[in-house]
């Protein structure tokens, strides 16, 4: 079984020191919460552990084997949604989606898209461009590819941001699905959302 | 294993107060290295039998020239080493290094041209060597324009050490093309290194003046790398333990 | 790879015919710097087929150059060079097929405008398909080494202007060798060599700049 293990981890960012010596360990099932304040390096954290941003200090495993300065396995098995979309006003719906499961999977299979646009209520959208949507329907496209994703572990940033109530309760049932399948997820949000998982962990990450 | 007594002096909070020791030390032999070379250069060196006391100029514009390139190489190898170990020391010496090297090149620039005038009449020539050292400061100049555009010092390190490698990836490619092209016109083209013929004096003479250069240039780089060294470091409990930071 | 080369180039591609106008003002571009030089001289046609090989290649970097920021720019700021970069698809094989689109659409055009420039300068003949092949010869390497410049200027102040300043030095072998085979032709010399030492331009930097550009990318998102 996969696992994730932060050891003595440290960012800085400019001048601050965000934190230093943070270590947890998550499991299969495991979903852990980041807290904290604005700017207190919730974002951070989830760039370092995308592997994207390398810490000042400390290691990041993934079943025991080193993230930073690239891990193939890593890269296939995570998944990251940030709180920019990635999304590209100009190509449509399936087009942008297609591009992105390309990317994170090697494959992009015209029924698996149209369904991941049908989990989050978007099928009739499919052949628009992105660019007429509102916000909240371009987070859910964006989010439309954890239906894609055979990632075991996602990294989330705020992304109830932006959602109405019927669509953050989407997200929720599609995270504990995640969660029951024997996935991980960390989680940054300040809404509170109910989510069932086996264990669930909260870090604070105080200034 | 002998590789962690290296890092032991590639750690700041070491390198400090050893730079801090040397620097004086340095500048006393880069004086004295330039005294005599001046002195050769200057009182014992012949006066040229085709461009007279003029030629002087060569003692400082070879060596200039020289530094020009070395300290590129130079600056290029410490940004390299700071990317692949991500060692921060290396990084600030290739930051510190970037001004003296644009100065050299500068220098040379200038006294190339100040040699042009009563030499060939003219305050500049498409000459080979010329426009090599012009490219040569736009690249200096690039090195430090990127620097200064990005916030994050290491962030910056970075960026600028892969624009550092590109750019001597291309400096012998720049340097022939340049050659290449200068053969084509030869209209305005004057060779320099074969203007003044070489006396034994001459190239001693130039050749100290080049070792006072290299030691004011690790002088002088030495006291920057300090200075960015406090400013980098200046949250660190050792920059605070220090006198001159109390004061 | 080649697969993931080949998607790639289809998406920019994609957007790029989605936004014809950005094409057309670099193409626009060039013929309007090429056509200054004689306003600002002299349009006797002896002066003109003497200044032909350098003003036609400047132009041409010139208007390569203006290009350059698009190349990341956008993918940079809605977050789509993020995915990008954590992705476990080669990074290099992504840039490269990022640079084959630029090529495409920034570059190729001018190189099939060029013969109609070139006579306006009165080139004919040998020094006009010379123009044509060097400069189908030469703009790879400049977008190529571009490349490596946009991306190290991605999210830093003062990107366009910067961009100039890190590149254009760099592209200086490429535009002595690109119109120097012009010249030499005009001449009635052996372009040969010029066009060997432009494609051993192309190799190198094809070797190099991938590498580079990514390097510099994942800088930028740090």
């Amino acid at each position: 079984m996969s696992q994730l293990t932060v050891n003595n981890l440290a960012c800085v960012r400019g001048d601050r020191l965000l934190f230093k010596n943070m270590s947890f360990a998550l499991s299969a099932g495991e979903l852990l919460y980041v807290r904290g304040e604005n700017g207190a390096g919730k974002s951070s954290l989830l760039r370092i552990l995308s592997g994207m941003l390398i810490p000042e200090q400390g290691s990041v495993l993934w079943d025991g084997r080193d993230v930073i300065n690239g891990n193939e396995q890593y890269r296939l098995d995570s998944l990251f949604i940030s709180h920019l979309n990635g999304l590209k006003d100009d190509l449509t719906l399936v087009e942008n989606l297609r591009f992105s499961s390309y990317l994170a999977t090697q494959s992009s299979q015209a029924s698996q898209i149209s369904d991941a646009l049908g989990a989050v209520k978007l099928e009739a959208y499919a052949h628009e461009r992105v660019g007429s949507l509102s916000q909240g329907q371009r987070r859910r496209i964006s989010l439309a590819r954890l239906w894609l994703s055979r990632a075991r572990l996602w990294l989330l940033d705020e992304p109830f941001s932006a959602l109405d109530v019927a669509s953050v309760d989407l997200l929720a049932k599609r995270l504990q699905q995640h969660l029951q399948d024997g996935g991980m997820a960390i989680l940054t949000t300040h809404q509170h959302v109910d989510i069932q998982a086996a264990v669930v962990h909260e870090l604070k990450i105080a200034r | 294993m002998s590789a962690i007594n290296w890092f032991k002096y590639a750690a700041p909070q070491t390198f400090y107060p050893l730079a801090g020791r040397l620097i004086p030390w340095l500048y006393v032999i880069a004086t004295l290295l330039a005294l005599a070379g001046i002195y050769i250069s200057f009182v014992i060196a012949p006066t040229d039998f085709q461009q007279g006391e003029a030629y002087r100029i060569i003692f400082v514009h070879v060596p200039a020239a020289w530094m020009s390139m070395v300290i590129y190489l130079a600056m290029a190898f410490w940004a390299a080493i700071g990317l692949v170990f991500n060692t921060r020391l290396s990084s600030m010496m290739a930051q510190a290094l970037a001004p003296t090297g644009a100065l050299f090149t500068l220098l040379a620039l200038v006294t190339g041209s100040l040699w042009g005038r009563p030499t060939w009449g003219t305050w500049w020539v498409w000459d080979a060597r010329l426009t090599s050292e012009l490219i040569l400061l736009f690249l200096y100049i690039g090195f430090i324009a990127l620097r200064a555009s990005i916030d994050s010092p290491q962030r910056a390190d970075r960026a600028t050490a892969v624009l550092a490698i590109v750019g001597a990836v291309n400096v012998p490619i720049i340097y022939f093309s340049v050659r290449w092209w200068n053969t084509l016109h030869q209209g305005a083209s004057i060779n320099m290194s074969s203007a003044p013929k070489m006396a034994v004096t001459m190239l001693t003479g130039m050749l100290i003046m080049a070792l006072a250069s290299w030691v004011y240039s690790i002088a002088v780089t030495f006291v920057r790398v300090r200075c960015i060294i406090l400013e980098r470091e200046r949250h660190a409990g050792w920059v605070r333990q220090l006198e001159e930071v109390k004061s | 790879m080649i697969a993931f080369l080949i998607e790639v180039v289809r998406r920019d591609l994609l957007l790029a015919v989605r936004r014809p106008a950005d094409a057309g003002t670099v193409l626009i571009f060039f013929v309007v710097v090429a056509s200054l030089f004689p306003l600002a001289g002299n349009p006797d046609p002896v002066v003109l087929g003497n200044i032909a090989p350098g003003v036609l290649w400047v132009s041409a970097l010139l208007a390569c150059l203006l290009s350059l920021p698009r190349i990341f720019s956008g993918d940079y700021a809605d977050g789509s060079l993020e995915q990008m970069v954590i992705a476990p698809q080669p990074l290099s094989v992504l840039v490269l097929g990022k640079i084959v689109v630029h090529w495409l659409i920034s570059a190729l055009p001018l190189v099939l405008l060029a013969p109609v420039l070139g006579l306006q300068y009165g080139l004919q003949g040998e020094p006009l398909f010379v123009l044509v092949l060097s400069l189908l010869l030469g703009t790879p390497t400049l977008s190529l080494i571009g490349a490596i410049g946009a991306a190290l200027t991605l999210g830093s102040r003062g990107g366009g202007v910067l961009v100039s300043v890190l590149v254009l030095p760099l592209y200086i072998p490429v535009l002595i060798f690109g119109a120097g085979a012009v010249v030499a032709s005009q001449a009635g010399l052996e372009v040969q060599a010029y066009v060997m030492l432009l494609v051993a331009c192309f190799l190198l930097s094809l070797v190099v700049a991938p590498w580079a550009t990514s390097i510099a990318l994942r800088i930028a998102l740090e």
